[in-house]
């Protein structure tokens, strides 16, 4: 590869920096670690380069990396399982006794019209930073990492059970969190 | 598990069908309880709409 291309791959891939840090931050839970996956990412990218011809957006391939990168982390993170509440009790104000809603869910509109607008992907960015970080985790596994549970229950050595309870925790968490700060809001202005 | 599914433990089921394949028993339950909760059949097209939005995020179209 000529030295120019090189070159602007390098200026590419620093571009591209702020938004995988934005993941691996989110995945990891840690500036440093977060630091080490992206800083690894680039290397890899920058060896690789001639591997990339252009078929996928750069941006594409390098989260392909980058989700390697952060599945080598939590590998080395989790030599001792953690410690995942497993119960549904925080739910409890969503639910009454008997099993019903105490506010029932809205309903949201065509999702297409949803997913067209950039603001509400921020409202969803910060309502995954406000996720207990091992819900967030589990969650960014699953939904992010596109692992499966058996994948994700070796990984952080969790049962099955324990890892579907934590994903129901996320997604409630989630879908609280958006309907208020968007759906909301959303509708509010109407 | 009873038929007969109040809307904590359809919740749980419909989360958990994100996730694994469910029996045919759950299916049922969901089926009956989707049908006269409208509560619910929000919930279950929020939990659709949260995978499709984790796929936009993570692969944003330029």
């Amino acid at each position: 590869m000529p030295a120019s291309e090189k070159k602007d791959i390098a200026l590419e891939l620093e571009q591209t920096r702020p938004y995988l840090m934005r993941f691996a931050v989110l995945q990891l839970r840690n500036e440093t670690a977060a630091e080490d996956a992206v800083q690894e990412t680039m290397l890899a990218a920058l060896q690789g380069a001639s591997r990339f011809a252009g078929q996928s957006s750069l941006k594409t391939w390098l989260v392909g990396i980058l989700k390697h990168k952060i599945i080598d982390h939590l590998r080395r993170q989790a030599k001792e399982p953690q410690a995942f509440e497993t119960t549904t009790d925080d739910f409890d104000t969503l639910f009454e006794d008997d099993g019903h809603w105490t506010e029932a869910p809205a309903d949201w509109g065509r999702p297409e019209s949803t997913l067209e607008q950039k603001e509400f992907f921020k409202v969803l960015d910060l309502c995954l930073e406000a996720l207990p970080a091992n819900t967030a985790r589990v969650f960014m596994m699953r939904e992010w990492l596109g692992l499966d549970t058996g994948e994700i229950c070796k990984e952080l050595k969790m049962t099955a059970t324990n890892c579907w309870v934590v994903l129901y925790r996320a997604r409630m968490g989630l879908r609280t969190c958006l309907e208020k700060n968007w759906f909301g809001a959303q509708a509010a202005k109407h | 598990m009873s038929f007969m599914l109040n809307c904590k433990q359809a919740t749980r089921t419909l989360s958990e069908a994100e996730d694994r394949k469910l029996g045919l028993g759950e299916r049922v339950g969901l089926w009956a309880h989707l049908g006269m909760c409208s509560a619910c059949s929000n919930f279950s097209k929020q939990v659709v709409l949260l995978r499709k939005a984790m796929q936009q995020y993570r692969d944003p179209r330029d």
